[in-house]
């Protein structure tokens, strides 16, 4: 057997357009099982749109994207893709995690029932095994003390940290993140960057657009650029950060750093 | 007081204190003419009407309990809630349809609440009574073979059935509206959140996105019931014993008209005062929720705004 990790996920020539607007110019991508990737680039680049397109939540125009080897909304069989029924691209979106800018927890249910909806409702597990992961992911989270708070009495970190949570629970074996901090007043970042540092040291697999250097730097196993929807440079953090090959990487970098 | 347990100096005196000038309070004559105006419409008001004896104050007391008014109160109670609750559940069904993707679903939805918004409910409630002229009998099975279940359309569409029809149908048409506008109030966040969590459609709109709706939703639709508890008045066109017709019958008999008429009104007084002091509460409910809401977008704006602000200027 050889030793190379396995792809969790391969996008292959990716375009999706809204309308006239090309957003993704075909990307090819790599993440490997186990692997921290951050997607990095400016403005507008197609970042959201690619981590979207991931566990489907919008639709590729042309393409493939294949998470742990299944083809993403689609089924091919006799050489012709086949669009796969909801309750199929559900099966397959319970097991990506996703974390939002907006944190989108669910406002009219306390912490726990935030967490504990998406496992017992969709998973059909039992209601005292979920609970019981879901105080181990609050304590991970260091917010065992507000089970029962609801979300609208929570600071911008806290309400992530349970985002995260709630994503968890569902024993994703893909972890999404789409600008987690950006929504975060500056002092909160830290505690939410914390919780995905501790995360990446288990051996999860994720994606985080961000804008947070310091995490690419320090946590990520590798960096991608992107700009104008394709995608520009990636490679080992300290070889795209410290060393950019591009123009357009070391402008973008320039402004940020 | 806050500042002496402090034991910091008290920086300004006269806060908290009233100002000892006197002050005059500016002269609103019109506002006393028109307490004497309208003092002297209410005593000829009442004057008149407590002592105009065809009013039949008298017959109003006489009647105002009777088993058969209050069989009536029974039935247009009854029926409004029937007709509300048949009217909420299918106005899920058309606003879920109105928001769907669908275009047959969709366009059947707009269909319906263009045909049941643009004709009057009286016209529709006679529709309904005089269905047997439309169709005589009702079948049941597949066209062209003998039907399973046939019958006279009279012995079906009764005239209670045809109030509930004709008031449920028409009911509905109005709430799709209500609820749609309430879906729509969710934020797209919440559809992509449960969505990437893996639940259907279904599970979202029920577990999500309507429990966050109610707060738009709750306030109209009381308003509604108490309209629908006026416009069940109208089902006395067919021949139904509801509250109006009840007394329609009464003085068909003693020819007493005003003073049933009347009689009728205070009923309908009375239930509709009780449901507006329900709805002021359950509206202050959810507006108390609606301030929240509007707090936390407020909120998410200024965190944009200081996103922003760190973007444009990203130094660290
Ligand atoms: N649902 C949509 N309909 C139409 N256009 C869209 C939609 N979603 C995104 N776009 C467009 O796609 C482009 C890329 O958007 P995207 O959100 O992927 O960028 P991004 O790299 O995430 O940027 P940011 O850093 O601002 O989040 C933008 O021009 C945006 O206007
Ligand atoms: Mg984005």
């Amino acid at each position: 057997m050889t030793q190379t990790p396995k792809v969790m996920v391969k996008a292959t020539n990716v375009w999706k357009s809204f309308g006239h607007n090309e957003v993704l110019k075909g990307i090819n991508l790599e993440v490997k099982a186990g692997e921290v990737t951050t997607l990095l680039g400016p403005s507008g680049s197609g970042k959201s749109t690619f981590l979207r397109l991931i566990n489907h939540l919008d639709t590729a125009s042309a393409g493939r994207i294949t998470v742990d080897g299944d083809l993403v909304g689609y089924r091919e069989h006799n050489g012709a893709l086949h669009e796969l029924r909801p309750q199929s691209i559900a099966k397959m979106r319970s097991e990506v995690g996703m974390v939002f800018q907006q944190f989108n927890l669910f406002p009219h249910m306390s912490v726990l029932q935030n967490i504990m909806e998406a496992p017992v409702g969709v998973k059909k597990e039992s209601k005292a095994r979920v609970r019981e992961r879901a105080e181990r992911l609050l304590e991970r989270v260091g917010l065992a003390d507000k089970r029962n708070a609801y979300p609208g009495s929570l600071s911008g970190g806290q309400q992530q940290r349970i985002a995260i949570a709630r994503a968890l629970a569902m024993e994703p074996k893909l972890m999404l993140f789409d600008e987690p901090t950006s929504a975060l007043d500056p002092e909160l970042v830290g505690e939410v960057l914390d919780v995905m540092h501790d995360l990446a040291s288990t051996g999860m697999t994720m994606i985080v657009v961000t804008h947070e250097m310091g995490f690419a730097r320090e946590v990520a196993d590798s960096v991608v650029f992107m700009d104008g929807g394709v995608v520009v440079e990636s490679g080992r953090p300290k070889d795209v950060l410290s060393n950019p090959q591009e123009e357009r990487t070391q402008a973008f970098l320039s402004k940020v750093l | 007081m806050n500042t002496s347990m402090n034991g910091l100096a008290v920086p300004d005196v006269s806060v908290g204190q009233r100002s000892p000038e006197k002050v005059k309070k500016l002269k609103r004559p019109g506002r006393w003419a028109s307490y004497i105006m309208m003092g002297l419409v209410a005593v000829l008001v009442i004057q008149s009407v407590a002592t105009n004896p065809n009013f039949g104050w008298p017959i109003v007391g006489e009647y105002f309990a009777s088993p058969r008014v209050l069989d009536g109160l029974v039935n247009t109670l009854q029926l409004t809630f029937i007709a509300m609750l048949l009217g909420v559940v299918l106005g899920v069904i058309l606003a879920v349809m109105r928001l769907s993707t669908n275009p047959a679903l969709y366009g059947a939805a707009g269909l319906y609440i263009w045909f049941f918004r643009g004709t009057p409910v009286f016209v529709q409630l006679l529709f309904w009574g005089f269905i047997s002229a439309l169709y005589p009998t009702l079948a049941l099975g597949i066209p062209g073979a003998e039907p399973l279940f046939s019958t006279d359309t009279n012995s079906l569409i009764t005239p209670v059935v045809a109030a509930i029809l004709g008031l449920a149908l028409n009911e509905a048409a109005y709430m799709a509206e209500i609820v749609r506008a309430g879906i729509v109030s969710v934020g797209k966040g919440q559809t992509e959140a449960a969505h990437a969590l893996g639940m259907s459609n279904m599970r979202t709109l029920r577990r999500v996105i309507l429990p966050q709706a109610m707060s738009v939703i709750v306030p109209p639709t009381a308003n509604n019931v108490i309209s629908m508890l006026k416009t069940t008045s109208l089902v006395s066109v067919l021949s139904f014993p509801e509250l109006l017709y009840a007394t329609q019958l009464i003085y068909a008999e003693n020819f007493q008209t005003i003073p049933l008429l009347i009689t009728a009104s205070i009923w309908y007084l009375i239930v509709t005062t009780l449901m507006t002091i329900g709805q002021y509460y359950t509206e202050r409910h959810y507006n108390k929720s609606t301030r929240a809401q509007g707090l936390s977008i407020m909120r998410r704006f200024i965190e944009l705004q200081k996103r922003r602000g760190t973007n444009d200027a990203p130094a660290r």
